[in-house]
């Protein structure tokens, strides 16, 4: 087992499927038919296979494993690199976890070009598993920007009638920032002479270029977390993406950013990152109060919960940046967590919209009386997204505040009014749609959820109450890997504050 | 057994809410009941082993998170003054759930409503066993949670709804508190777990801290931050506008909420976090003066509401304000204790007042009443003990706690005790009077409601009636029993060290003040039950006099202070327009605007006009080209001589 290329399986196993897909021949129906049982086949196949590198992985060490290295551009520095370590191995579980759920949940709504439809998810999850899989700057590009192709088209073709809109504004965001990304990629590898991710942590870059680097990264990631101002694609996106490519877009596309900063910006660019955090937790303070309150007035179910997601993407980010463990450790927590619960939340939002077609918020009402199991499972996750303890949203919450109140107290009052303005506008929302008479004929005649849609929370429900109860196996996973990026941090920053005393000293 | 007494009702709860469609109606009652049943009678144990028996303990389960040096673990802590909360909780909470069964009866969700219950009851039974503070907010949520779920329980209702979403979003704002305040105390303590802290908290008094660009008196800070906590879960004034709100939720939590599972969080809370508190003199005093105001203030809009149950309501928001003065002025024995005996008599008011608006075909409003106690007679009984009991009349339990809590304020000798005693003299005063006032209106008199309905007027069933005896035990005697080992002689081994205490004890104060202070509260209980005669009884005229007389002051008070007016217009608005301003004039207007569609339209523009210049005549390209040649022709010549 142990000399098997892994992460390369996992990474590639889907294409197996789409080719898989592209053989099926015959009338629509069975097409149809065939083409979601490869991909759930393929998808379930994936997420196995990663379970072996939850049980493979060792816990005691910060070093990257299930290393695979190969010659790609011979001579250039640039090679096939894949590995992870404690923070990387959880969101590969959490794209392959995620994915046969999708699969599910485009089951029976998805009708029109099936094929195509589970042939664009099966690539997504190559992307997205080879994204946090690659130990090479090139290769992680090639896959953050392949992430985009597949999301695109699941936006585009299957979405709602604001497709085309929401699709170009996701682009012209996306864009800008990926082509800054391009530029500090060159910079670096011609700085340091590789793209290598494992060299380029140790590279120490000099002062005024990591502040450009910095500002060119984040331009990339920022867009992708997203931070506020530059969030306005997200709320677009997932109200015309069909509910399988919110999921996606909530669970897995955020965290793109996010995990950016921990992989490149933190590490590689340590004294940029020291004198840009005042900017970020600025920005993050706004996301979290401005988003929140611009939550509570929505009246389009599925832009509420984007807008909530920029909201808790603002907890992660100041996580991030407070550079302590408890910071770290909950920002984690809290992508994996939110990835789950926001994800569930699209989900829930896609049952009912599956039945109805709309997703006013006003056009619903009283569902309790016909759908208690489906209002039971919204309330599971309302409450999670709250951050209710016993739940996984409440682990990352605590952390990242205690973080917080380390470094600065007033963004730790500030960012715990979210605690606060979430909790209204979700139980408003579920006022709203769960709670109160059922008078709209439409409406009573809505069936409970069935076998199928039991099946796909059953995962997310055992999950999040898992990682609230007894949330350690996840901290543990990255607790050494966490250690190890801030030490590697206060070295590097105690390193350069060195340098500019013996400067001053000169 | 601890473990058992704690997630027993949990286990109830789970069966009777997954499994309610598969054992049925009764089978859910039977569960949950039974359960709750066994989970109170084993606290009885535990309470007397831990405070005559071999003392305090920690029932250690699993570890839940651990981040650096923040560790919290899953843990039972059993101490007095857990063991005693575990004991009432229980206690109260079988009770009510047997009451339940009765009242609730034809109620189309009663399995969910049972599994409510005893989720409510398990939360609250984490919180009083956390041997941590992340632990204590699991239960503290938990409850909160509960109590959104039981009191928006008839969710067709708006009003209920509203109710619902306000008690979660007001506690939220206490816990907003209590949340900054564990970080705090991890931040200067290097831990969350109550011993560590204990131990600590001596050598901590003169450190400060630097939060929110000033420099605070560490401890002090801390305390208060908790404190805001607690005044969000005990409704004391300012957080208090969700209680008599929450009695939207069917009777019987609304006796659970206002005697046992969620109110007396706060209260226990602040007695918890004794070895902190008493560290900081000035955090005292806020307790101090924030209960005694409470205590008053809520008395005072108790005295006009017509909804019995409001009325009921706001004696509990007065009664908490007692529980905290008395914390306030270090006198934690004598809060607890008052805490027990409110828990009996508060849970009995409210389950008589359920049994009243069962008998009345479900009517609140009092000036619909009256003239019914001969066809409720073991109603009427348990209301009058129950009165008698919370205006603190000699040898009924509140007679014990209050007097002591009184003569503790008095006793304390310092100028918020001085203050504290007076508002709770006047409390007590108010207190009598509108307790007298419910039974005047409620039982005698003409009847005022109609012909059909007081046909109807019945007994309650021996389900309901049974519950109410017990605690009318409870009622008369838990203070007599009580009294020597929670504020009395033998108060120190009872306690132990569950209960901190630096400086002068105010309960041995409290023993040894002037009798004359020590039998006013009876002489000023006694005067407002005369007040309620002289008003209800010989000359039923005046009260509407005197509201015409003072019409201001009288809907000053029906309308609470303007508390939910005030609240609506500075918080709740604001925060809407706000959403709406950010969304439309932010997000639309500006980041919209001048980001990607202001781009796309400049691209555009910028597109068209280019198209413009493709004119297709041949002589403006050559007059293009031309020009461009002159200009790069001038620029180098201009370059080269420059």
């Amino acid at each position: 087992m142990s000399n098997w290329p892994l992460l390369s399986i996992i990474t590639f196993l889907p294409l197996v499927g789409v080719a898989f897909i592209l053989m099926i021949r015959g009338d629509a129906a069975i097409v149809a038919r065939n083409s979601r049982n490869v991909a759930l086949l393929t998808s379930s196949a994936t997420f196995v296979m990663s379970l072996f590198l939850w049980f493979g992985f060792s816990r005691g060490t910060a070093d990257f494993q299930f290393v695979e290295q190969a010659d790609w551009l011979p001579g250039t520095g640039i090679s096939y690199h894949m590995g992870v370590d404690g923070i990387s191995v959880l969101f590969v579980l959490l794209s392959t976890f995620l994915t046969p759920i999708c699969v599910l949940a485009g089951w029976s709504s998805i009708t029109n070009r099936v094929k195509e439809y589970m042939i664009a998810f099966m690539v997504l999850e190559t992307m997205m598993v080879g994204m946090f899989c690659a130990l090479d700057f090139m290769l992680f590009y090639i896959f953050f920007e392949g992430v985009l192709v597949p999301m695109f088209i699941l936006i585009g073709v299957w979405g709602g009638p604001r497709r085309i809109y929401a699709a170009f504004k996701f682009f012209l965001y996306t864009l800008a920032g990926s082509l800054l990304m391009l530029v500090a990629l060159l910079y670096m590898y011609f700085q340091a002479g590789t793209t290598d991710i494992p060299t380029l942590l140790h590279h120490a870059f000099a002062p005024t270029a990591q502040m450009w680097l910095f500002l060119a990264l984040f331009a990339s990631f920022a867009v992708k977390v997203p931070m506020w101002p530059v969030h306005t694609w997200l709320p677009d996106a997932h109200v015309e993406a069909p509910t399988a490519a919110s999921v996606i877009l909530a669970g897995v596309l955020l965290k793109m950013g996010a995990y950016g900063f921990v992989r490149f910006s933190v590490p590689m660019l340590p004294q940029a990152s020291a004198d840009f955090t005042p900017i970020v937790f600025g920005l993050s303070v706004v996301a979290v109060i401005y988003t929140s309150l611009v939550a509570l007035v929505q009246e389009d179910m599925k832009k509420l919960i984007a807008y909530s997601s920029v909201a808790h993407m603002g907890f992660v980010t100041i996580g991030i940046f407070t550079l302590t463990p408890q910071g770290i450790s909950g920002a984690l927590f809290q992508m994996l967590s939110h990835g789950v619960v926001a994800g569930a939340l699209f989900l829930c939002v896609g049952v009912i919209y599956d039945r109805l077609h709309t997703r006013e918020i006003s056009r619903y009402g009283g569902l309790v009386h016909r759908m208690p199991k489906y209002a039971t499972v919204f309330m599971l996750f309302m409450m999670a997204s709250v951050g209710l303890p016993g739940t996984s949203g409440f682990v990352g919450e605590l952390l990242v505040i205690l973080g917080a109140f380390q470094v600065n107290t007033w963004v730790a009052a500030l960012m715990a009014t979210g605690l606060i303005f979430g909790a209204a506008y979700m139980l408003f929302l579920y006022r709203r749609i769960i709670f109160g008479k059922l008078e709209k004929e439409d409406v009573k005649a809505m069936q409970d959820m069935t076998g199928r849609e039991v099946l796909m929370f059953a995962p997310l429900v055992v999950l999040v109450l898992w990682m609230g109860l007894y949330p350690m196996p996840f901290l543990d996973i990255m607790s050494v890997s966490v250690d190890n990026l801030i030490a590697n941090f206060e070295t590097a920053r105690a390193a350069a504050d060195a340098a500019t005393a013996l400067v001053a000293l000169n | 057994m601890t473990v058992a007494i704690v997630f027993l009702p949990l286990l109830g709860a789970i069966l009777a809410g997954l499994f309610g469609r598969f054992i049925g109606r009764i089978g859910s009652q039977l569960v949950t009941t039974i359960l709750m049943i066994a989970s109170a009678a084993l606290s009885v144990p535990v309470l007397y082993e831990v405070a005559f028996g071999a003392g305090p303990y920690t029932v250690q389960l699993f570890s839940w998170i651990h981040v650096g040096t923040f560790n919290v673990e899953w843990a039972l802590k059993v101490d007095t003054l857990t063991a005693v909360m575990l004991f009432t909780v229980s206690v109260i909470s079988a009770l009510v759930h047997l009451y339940s069964i009765g009242y609730m009866h034809g109620d189309p969700s009663h399995s969910r409503f049972m599994a409510y219950l005893s989720l409510f009851t398990f939360f609250m039974l984490m919180l009083v066993t956390a041997d941590n503070l992340v632990q204590m907010f699991f239960g503290w949520e938990g409850v909160g949670l509960s109590s959104y779920l039981l009191i928006g329980f008839w969710n067709d209702r708006p009003s209920a709804n509203a109710a619902a979403i306000k008690a979660f979003v007001v506690n939220r704002v206490g816990d907003f508190g209590f949340m900054l305040g564990i970080a705090g105390i991890y931040l200067s303590f290097d831990s969350a777990h109550l011993d560590t802290i204990f131990a600590a908290a001596p050598g901590m008094a003169e450190q400060s801290l630097h939060i929110l660009g000033m420099n605070l008196p560490l401890l002090t800070t801390l305390c208060l931050l908790l404190f805001v906590g607690a005044m969000g879960k005990s409704a004391q004034i300012g957080l208090h506008t969700w209680l008599p709100d929450a009695m939207e939720g069917p009777t019987p939590v609304s006796a659970l909420i206002h005697a046992a599972t969620m109110v007396t969080a706060g209260v226990f809370m602040v007695a918890r976090m004794s070895p902190l508190f008493e560290q900081s003199e000035t955090a005292l005093n806020v307790v101090a003066i924030v209960g005694a105001t409470t205590a008053l203030f809520a008395a005072t809009i108790g005295c006009v509401q017509n909804d019995i149950k409001r009325v009921i309501a706001y004696s509990t928001c007065s009664q908490l304000g007692y529980m905290f003065f008395a914390l306030g002025v270090g006198a934690y024995g004598a809060a607890i204790f008052h805490l027990v005996t409110h828990a009996f008599f508060k849970a009995m008011l409210f389950l008589g007042a359920g049994s009243v608006i069962h008998a009345m075909s479900d009517e609140q409003d009092m000036r619909r009443m009256g003239g019914i106690w001969k066809n409720i007679k073991v109603t009427y009984a348990i209301m009058w003990i129950g009165s008698l009991s919370l205006a603190g009349l000699p040898f009924f339990s509140g007679y014990y706690s209050k007097d002591m809590i009184l003569e503790a304020a008095w006793g304390a000798h310092s100028a918020v005790g001085q203050y504290a005693f007076a508002m709770g003299a006047i409390a007590a005063l108010l207190t009598a009077f509108y307790s007298w006032r419910l039974l005047f209106m409620t039982f005698h008199g003409r009847p005022r409601c109609d012909e059909k309905t007081l046909a109807h007027v019945h007994e309650s069933p021996w389900v309901m009636l049974i519950p109410l005896m017990v605690l009318a035990i409870g009622a008369i005697f838990a203070g007599m029993i009580g009294y020597t080992y929670f504020v009395g002689e033998d108060r120190f081994g009872f306690w132990k060290q569950a209960l901190a205490m630096v400086g002068e004890d105010p309960i041995e104060a409290a023993h040894h003040v002037d009798p004359a202070i020590a039998m006013m509260p009876v002489g000023i209980a006694l005067a407002g039950i005369a007040i309620a005669v002289l008003l209800y009884v010989v000359r039923p005229g005046i009260p509407a006099r005197l509201a015409e007389a003072m019409p201001g002051l009288y809907r000053f008070l029906l309308n609470k202070w303007y508390f939910d007016e005030l609240y609506d217009r500075i918080f709740v608005r604001p925060a809407f327009a706000l959403g709406r301003f950010f969304w439309k004039r932010g997000d639309v207007g500006a980041i919209d605007r001048f980001g990607p569609d202001g781009i796309s339209l400049l691209t555009r523009i910028a597109a068209r006009r280019t198209a413009l210049l493709q004119s297709g005549f041949v002589y403006h390209y050559a007059f293009a080209m031309i020009i461009g040649l002159a200009v790069f022709v001038s620029a180098y010549v201009m370059g080269v001589e420059g």
